[in-house]
């Protein structure tokens, strides 16, 4: 049996029937790592003895009878952007090459109180915003955007939590065909969530299986009182929604999306919705006028919020410093060979749009679009449940021109709703990703039409 | 000097009275081991995020209403960008769009005039860490130290318009200040452990002139007086400038207490501070039933108590003035006179004894011993007569020092005057029997002479003798 | 709308980033680049439309004045890249 291959509720069936130990299935996903990291590169930090003190002392519980959560002993991984006590936790980034948080992020004690076992941190771009230089020092991972994806992919982990600030969770799950989930802005605490963009990431899981997916969820969403923004909105039991059927469920098809993606990929999404529509949902096309803003929008408020989030790296509490004489020369030199060009160049531009003399032409512009990109949302949600449209391929992630499949990503970013990226399988030999929208806080649609489409072509689209 | 005008605005700072940070759960507690009240949050570290405290909302509101100000029902925090040693985020989180009061006024009277002194905006931020010397002097140590003990504690700035004109206005509108937010409970205001501090903004202008001067922002003076003598040390230095045909250069100047003067500062701040919207703190919307609540809990305010001291009180308005400078002088005040009903009289001893040991000693009035009921009582011993209005003082003074009841301190020390009119018949013939000359002189029609007799006979008491009746006495028998 | 070397210099200035002489011929082009394509917001007329403040409605969301444990000094120094007497050390400011 590989168990590094199964999905977290088989894991979790197989422990409480005793036939396999936590500590196993701790090995046999370490021993995936072992084979697979070279080549992977998902991981940039392995925590294999904690990891396998951690499995024993839930199997431990197990056999003295206590009752555990449907994660305890299952392999997690978690992206190195989010805080893990005692772990180094470093953005893929020179900048934090040392850095070890003294506290654990919400979710992570959330997940940590379920009993889920960690393996390690993901890899990811340097603070999510691009790829690490190369020439940068040893202690520099080589960075790679979508660790957590590819960790869950090839078995490192049985799920990972990843953060999604323009599309990349959703992207990376699409690349890699796995599911990737980005919770509505608020359901899932963000602290200890290192800050790219504050008004724009979002924690969310990367699992093999719908099912998977309800029961990260149900360990992670909800309020926190030390995070402003987690809204104290109830959290149903998502496995309730894992719901096998969409008849007279609305999902709508935004033309505007279609048009911004390669004609394949438009023509996948048509064949997914002909496919819903076969199993009773309503599709029809709707129009969002204002989705080839989105991504300039999303482009300056991000860049702002970096530039200002980023400005704690200055090399007087943590992190990487270089000396000078003087504490201003101190600064410019650490975070100069510090940060990589890609996060340099994102800081700059911050530092451009929001200075006195470029504030309204583009900050405020792109406040005002962010406005209309929500009231598109706000529109078709009136007649819609879901919208239907091609997950970006994220490839060209550092240039906007490069990749105009991005704006199906960023704008629920910019409108803060959940999304949820679903393997269709390939395309060209190329895994293509299924986006689903929602309202706010309708995660619930998601599951629904996620679990229907998983059950109705599994056998299909095996890659 | 009447050729040119002084154009002053202050910019305040005032720690709120809170226990805990602004977005922490951190003490606010002042003196502490340096980074011993730090957490994630007001570290700046990664990841970290904040939740606004309450209760910092409440004192900023009140602090806005005391000063006449119209409350923003909507009200957000914003981000001011810039890096320094002790800003552990490279921002500040502070309220730049939108206030939380704005378009307020204070009332002072300086130089014999009454004046209204608008205000700007009242916004609430949080303070950033403290940069510390290690030799105590920051031109031989050799490096800094950060102690983030301060970073994140609650403050409201005040920003006057620029509508002071002297060192003496100044002063009184500080001194307005600080008696508002004492009496509001927004703060402790003591100036000596950073809870009240002001940077003051200084152009000069032809007289009658519309056009603002170049200003000179000075910081970095420590006391109410250092402000009026920096105001009026810089005044007449930028005056000087103009005279000798220069400008004065738009600068920030820190005033040297030592030497009395200010001094160009190295800049160390951008210019452009690139400020926006926090998107990590929720916006506060202060509904009409709020405000309205807040607005009951606050307190009769320095100018409405003088005004009723004045008119239920017969104080004279001097008196009332100094009494309600501070609210806790105006609360012994009237605790006092709950037991006491003569108010001048009392007025007499806060503004006398109380305030000269007080000031005598740098002690505020919490830290002496000295309670209304005890004033009180003493007040009364000295209408019966039981000691003199000089024993008073110096059972006053134990009373401050030790804080014992006067009755005691008067019996223990063996101060209560000799009433037993026997014994004083005795001491007064003593005093005749061996002073014949005054006694003649006095008798013979020379008024002063008895004036000497009395001081005899308070000596052969110990002064514990009451002088009316022994001066009553004495003429009694020398009539004969 | 291009931005030059120098300009880029001064964005690094205010950004506090050391920039080699590649870094900011590599960065100068790609902020160009950036730029050049943020200019099709020009087209869009949002001379009526309220900014967006925040991602979604929230307000009020507030803490009781309570104290609430913080860190161990050690814990607080323990990434510190110079400390000393329990503080953080840092170049000189005069
Ligand atoms: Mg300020
Ligand atoms: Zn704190």
């Amino acid at each position: 049996m590989d168990l590094h291959t199964l999905p977290v509720y088989r894991l979790s069936e197989l422990m409480a029937r005793k036939e396999v130990s936590s500590e196993e299935i701790t090995r046999a996903h370490l021993e995936c790592i072992n084979r697979t990291e070279d080549r992977v590169k998902a991981m940039v930090t392995v925590t294999a003895e904690a990891a396998l003190d951690q499995a024993r002392a839930v199997d431990d519980r197990r056999a003295a009878g206590e009752e555990l959560s449907s994660l305890a002993g299952v392999p997690m991984a978690i992206i190195d952007n989010i805080c893990t006590m005692g772990v180094k936790t470093t953005c893929a980034s020179h900048m934090l090459y040392n850095f070890i948080p003294p506290y654990d992020a919400e979710v992570v004690s959330r997940l940590k109180d379920t009993g889920a076992i960690l393996m390690g941190k993901c890899n990811m771009d340097e603070f999510s915003i691009g790829p690490a230089d190369e020439e940068r020092g040893p202690q520099a991972p080589a960075s790679r955007s979508d660790g957590g994806a590819a960790a869950v992919a090839a078995g490192e982990a049985a799920f990972v939590l990843g953060a999604d600030t323009e599309g990349s969770l959703r992207q990376s799950a699409a690349r890699c065909g796995v599911i990737g989930l980005k919770p509505t802005y608020g359901r899932v605490s963000r602290y200890g969530l290192i800050s790219y963009a504050s008004s724009l990431d979002q924690i969310g899981p990367l699992v093999r299986d719908m099912q998977d997916l309800a029961l990260v969820l149900n360990a992670i969403c909800g309020h926190d009182a030390r995070d402003s923004t987690a809204a104290a909105v109830k959290v149903p039991d998502y496995r309730k929604c894992l719901i096998n059927d969409v008849r007279g469920l609305k999902v709508g098809l935004p033309l505007e999306y279609l048009a911004h993606v390669e004609p394949q990929s438009a023509a996948v999404v048509r064949q997914a919705a002909d496919r819903l529509a076969e199993l009773g949902a309503i599709c029809r096309e709707v129009s969002m006028p204002h989705t080839a803003y989105a991504l300039p929008a999303h482009y300056i408020i991000s860049a702002a919020e970096a530039s200002s989030n980023l400005a704690r790296y200055d090399g007087v509490r943590y992190g990487f410093r270089v000396d000078d004489e003087d504490v201003q020369g101190m600064f410019s030199k650490s975070r100069g060979r510090g940060f990589g060009r890609a996060v340099k160049t994102r800081i700059m531009l911050g530092t451009y749009v929001l200075s006195a003399a470029n504030y309204d032409d583009y900050y405020v512009k792109a406040l005002k679009t962010r406005t209309l990109v929500q009231q598109d949302f706000e529109r078709v949600f009136e007649k819609c449940d879901c919208l239907l449209a091609p997950t970006g391929s994220g490839i060209a992630c550092c240039d906007p021109a490069a990749d105009l499949s991005a704006t199906c990503d960023v704008a629920a970013n910019l409108a803060g709703l959940p999304s949820l990226s679903l393997p269709f399988g390939l395309v060209d030999g190329l895994p293509v990703g299924l986006q689903f929208m929602a309202r706010h806080f309708d995660e619930e649609v998601l599951l629904r039409v996620g679990y229907t489409w998983q059950e109705n072509t599994k056998h299909k689209n095996k890659p | 000097m009447d050729r040119y005008e002084a154009v002053i605005g202050l910019e305040v700072h005032v720690e709120l009275k809170t226990k805990t940070k602004l977005f922490c759960g951190c003490s606010t507690e002042f003196g502490q081991a340096p980074n011993t009240q730090v957490c994630p949050v007001c570290l700046g570290l990664p990841g970290s995020t904040g939740v606004l405290n309450k209760k910092a909302v409440e004192l900023a509101a009140r602090a806005g209403l005391a000063l006449n100000c119209q409350i923003n029902t909507d009200t957000w925090f914003d981000r001011k960008n810039y890096y320094y040693p002790d800003l552990p985020k490279g921002f500040q989180i502070t309220q730049v769009f939108q206030p939380i009061a704005v378009q307020g006024y204070l009332d002072i009277k300086a130089e014999d005039r009454d004046k209204r002194v608008n205000i700007n905006r009242v916004h609430i931020e949080e303070d950033p860490g403290k940069l510390v010397h290690a030799s105590g002097s920051i031109m031989t140590s050799r490096a800094s130290f950060v102690d983030y003990n301060r970073s994140g504690v609650p403050l409201v700035e005040i920003v006057s318009e620029p509508e002071l004109r002297s060192g003496a206005e100044a002063k009184a509108y500080l001194e307005k200040l600080k008696a508002i937010l004492e009496y509001t409970g927004v703060s402790d205001v003591k100036m000596e452990e950073g809870s009240l501090r002001c940077d003051a903004n200084i152009s000069v202008r032809p007289s009658g002139s519309a056009i603002l001067g170049a200003k000179a922002e000075i910081k970095n003076m420590n006391s109410f007086r250092a402000v009026q003598r920096a105001i009026e040390y810089e005044v007449e230095r930028q005056i000087e400038v103009l005279e000798e045909g220069d400008s004065v250069t738009q600068e920030t100047r820190t005033w040297d207490e030592s030497q009395g003067i200010t001094m160009a500062m190295r800049s160390k701040e951008d210019v452009d501070y690139r400020c926006f919207i926090e998107q990590e703190i929720a916006p506060v919307e202060l509904t009409a039933d709020w405000v309205e609540n807040m607005r009951a809990t606050i307190p009769e305010l320095p100018d409405a108590r003088r005004r009723r001291l004045v008119d239920e009180h017969g104080l004279p308005d001097y008196d009332a003035g100094v009494i309600t400078s501070s609210l806790s002088l105006a609360e012994f005040f009237e605790a006092t006179l709950e037991k006491y009903e003569d108010a001048k009289k009392i007025s007499n001893w806060i503004m006398g004894e109380l305030l000269r040991l007080l000031n005598a000693r740098g002690m505020e009035l919490g830290e002496s011993k000295v309670t209304p009921g005890g004033l009180a009582s003493l007040l009364q011993l000295i209408d019966k007569g039981t000691i003199s209005n000089k024993m008073g003082k110096k059972v006053f003074a134990v009373m401050f020092q030790e804080g014992r009841e006067p009755q005691q301190i008067v019996k223990e020390k063996g101060l209560s005057q000799i009433s037993d009119v026997d014994r004083l018949a005795e001491i007064i013939a003593e005093v005749i029997g061996k002073n014949p000359k005054p006694v003649a002189d006095f008798q013979s029609g020379k008024e002063q002479a008895i004036g000497f007799l009395v001081g005899q006979v308070m000596k052969a008491t110990k002064g514990q003798a009451n002088p009316g009746a022994v001066n009553s006495m004495l003429r009694e028998r020398l009539a004969k | 709308m291009q931005i030059s070397g120098k300009d880029v210099g001064q964005l690094a200035f205010l950004s506090r980033l050391d920039l080699t002489a590649d870094d900011l011929t590599i960065c100068t082009k790609s902020l160009n680049e950036i730029l050049g394509y943020l200019t099709v917001l020009e087209e869009l007329d949002t001379g009526a439309v309220k900014p967006a403040l925040h991602v979604r409605p929230i307000k009020n969301v507030l803490r009781e004045d309570a104290l609430q444990p913080g860190l161990e000094r050690e814990q607080v120094l323990a990434n510190g890249p110079e400390v000393e007497d329990g503080a953080f050390v840092v170049p000189r400011i005069v």
